[in-house]
């Protein structure tokens, strides 16, 4: 099965024999990949039934909350930490960045863009909280309790000092340019750094 | 197996010769590489998947250990020991002093889960076994396993902690207690020399096992089970009849344990387990007992229904570990079962422990 794209990206990016904690590794999809090309990843994951599967799967995965449990890893404990699709599911974002960066020297963080256009639109026109592919559930029963754009993400960077080594956009599943992501990417994908 | 060589024991004291009463399942491969320790509980034996020589019932794991099991028998060659201070062959109180011939009784020295482990070790030596491709145990059998990773950490490269805890607490130890004074209270006791007697402390054991059989069970499965339902019976008896359906089972429970179990076995494997704290030789820093365990990998499954060993004391241990940079897998699984679901019908159970040792399921 094809890693979605945001993975994709993020598996191409990190280099053999690193070590890796995937922070919200849902059933190990990523994970299964990464140690396929040499990599030691481990994982975070909150729900019991996505722990279950990925242990089941002989991945190493302990069942924790991002928003507690980075705290039980001392420092530089791994080389990349990685948190996909979930900074906008936790309590307080910009703490969580720094425990990443605190746990490894550098970071993926991915999360979708809510200042897509399409989330203008609905939010311009209907006056409602969007409901897109990317953001597929109602404002009452969301996960996503800190709804963040590419401009918000890339304040808080720099606010805290914190590097950005690289950047992809996705608009659907194909690549879109930094200048327009704002408006363009569904999607975006930092890899960070102290 | 009787060993001829001296075991040192944590007290101090050593035994001079050790017998270890063990099972297999499953053959042995040419480089000796396929080799699975299961370690049972207070209680078990090494009857894993074989019927039970007293009882007739099938093994305590039957469920988990077998050819296409969770810990598959046509993959590995499966071993498990009855525990050192057991009463199902191995060396324990009911063995004959080596002078006298009498069985030692009180005079068999108190022993640790590290001397359990310790036995196992030697057992292993003999066999020619020297590394193990996982060890697996629940509850007094999980213990096992940490002190293996502790201890031989270089001997395994897979350990399987369910339903477990670093250390006795004092609720543990409490419990414990209820049960040895039971033991010892029963006139029938006589002070450990009661083998070549009549009589065994039976009641004493039996109330021990009750007590303890509670703390093995929520109270949500108490409750669905047994509810306030009566025994045979439409009306209270106003006496101390076994009215309800609970009382009933937990008489039952008691007296077939003693047919089975030895008391003064019982006194000593409970006083191993309240001694145990992994931590306790590296200044209360669990971390410290896993210092060369960092190539192992562990896997920790608790039960939400657990109160005798619950999730934080799982969680005490995967903290533990990941400062250490051990790679470490768990989960809180739900189940109804109390402590005991770890021997029950828990499918994502046998999922995690097929997966833990390398195979689907």
């Amino acid at each position: 099965m094809a890693l979605r794209p945001d993975l994709a990206i993020i598996a191409a990016a990190v280099p053999t024999g690193s070590r890796v904690l995937d922070v919200g590794c849902g059933d190990g999809e990523l994970m299964a990949a990464l140690r396929d090309q040499g990599v030691d990843a481990r994982g975070l994951e909150i729900d019991p039934v996505n722990v279950t599967a990925a242990i089941a799967r002989g991945q190493s995965v302990v069942q924790g909350d991002a928003n507690r449990d980075l705290a039980d890893y001392p420092g530089d404990a791994f080389d990349y930490a990685i948190l996909s699709q979930t900074l906008q599911t936790t309590e307080r974002p910009d703490r969580v960045v720094d425990e990443l960066l605190r746990i490894a020297p550098r970071a993926f963080v991915s999360f979708p863009n809510f200042a897509h256009w399409r989330v203008r639109l609905d939010l311009l026109w209907g006056g409602r909280m969007p409901v897109t592919r990317l953001l597929p559930v109602a404002w009452y029963e969301t996960p996503n309790i800190h709804h963040v754009t590419v401009s918000d993400f890339r304040d808080l960077l720099r606010a805290k000092g914190i590097g950005v080594e690289a950047a992809w956009y996705l608009s659907g599943d194909r690549p879109t340019s930094a200048a327009a992501a704002t408006w363009r990417a569904e999607h975006a994908i930092f890899l960070i750094s102290r | 197996m009787t060993i001829a060589s001296s075991l040192p024991l944590d007290s101090g004291q050593s035994l001079p010769s050790v017998t270890i009463a063990y099972q297999s399942y499953g053959a042995l491969n040419a480089d000796k590489s396929n080799a699975v320790l299961i370690c049972h509980a207070l209680t078990g034996d090494q009857y894993v998947a074989s019927d039970h020589p007293a009882t007739g019932k099938p093994g305590w794991w039957a469920r988990m250990v077998g050819p296409g099991k969770p810990i598959d028998t046509d993959r590995f060659h499966v071993i498990c020991a009855n525990v050192l201070g057991s009463c199902m062959g191995s060396s324990g109180p009911a063995t004959p002093d080596a002078v006298t011939g009498a069985p030692l009784g009180m005079a068999f020295p108190v022993i640790t889960i590290a001397d359990m482990v310790r036995a196992q070790a030697m057992l292993l030596d003999q066999l020619g076994i020297e590394r193990l491709h996982a060890v697996v145990g629940g509850s007094m059998g999980g213990m096992q396993v940490l002190a293996w990773s502790a201890a031989y950490p270089e001997r395994i490269a897979s350990a399987v902690v369910i339903a477990s805890a670093a250390r006795h607490s004092a609720q543990n130890i409490a419990f414990h207690e209820v049960g040895r004074q039971a033991i010892m209270a029963d006139p029938d006791w006589q002070d450990g020399q009661y083998y070549a007697s009549e009589r065994a402390p039976t009641k004493g054991l039996a109330v021990a096992r009750m007590a303890a059989h509670i703390t093995y069970l929520s109270e949500e499965g108490l409750t669905e089970k047994f509810g306030r339902r009566l025994q045979a019976r439409d009306i209270k008896s106003f006496g101390f009849d076994a009215d309800f359906q609970v009382e009933s089972y937990l008489r039952h429970q008691g007296l077939a344990f003693t047919d089975r179990f030895d008391a003064n076995a019982y006194l000593y494997i409970t006083r191993a387990m309240d001694y145990f704290d992994l931590a306790d030789p590296h200044d209360g820093r669990l971390s410290g007992a896993f210092s060369a365990a960092k190539d192992v990998r562990f896997t920790l499954v608790s039960f939400d229904t657990d109160w005798l060993y619950p999730t934080a004391e799982s969680r005490r241990i995967v903290q533990a570990l990941q400062s250490v940079g051990a790679s470490a897998s768990f989960v809180e699984l739900s189940a109804p079962f109390g402590h005991d679901s770890f021997l029950l019908d828990v499918p994502a159970l046998d999922r995690i422990v097929a997966g833990a040792l390398g195979g689907g399921f």
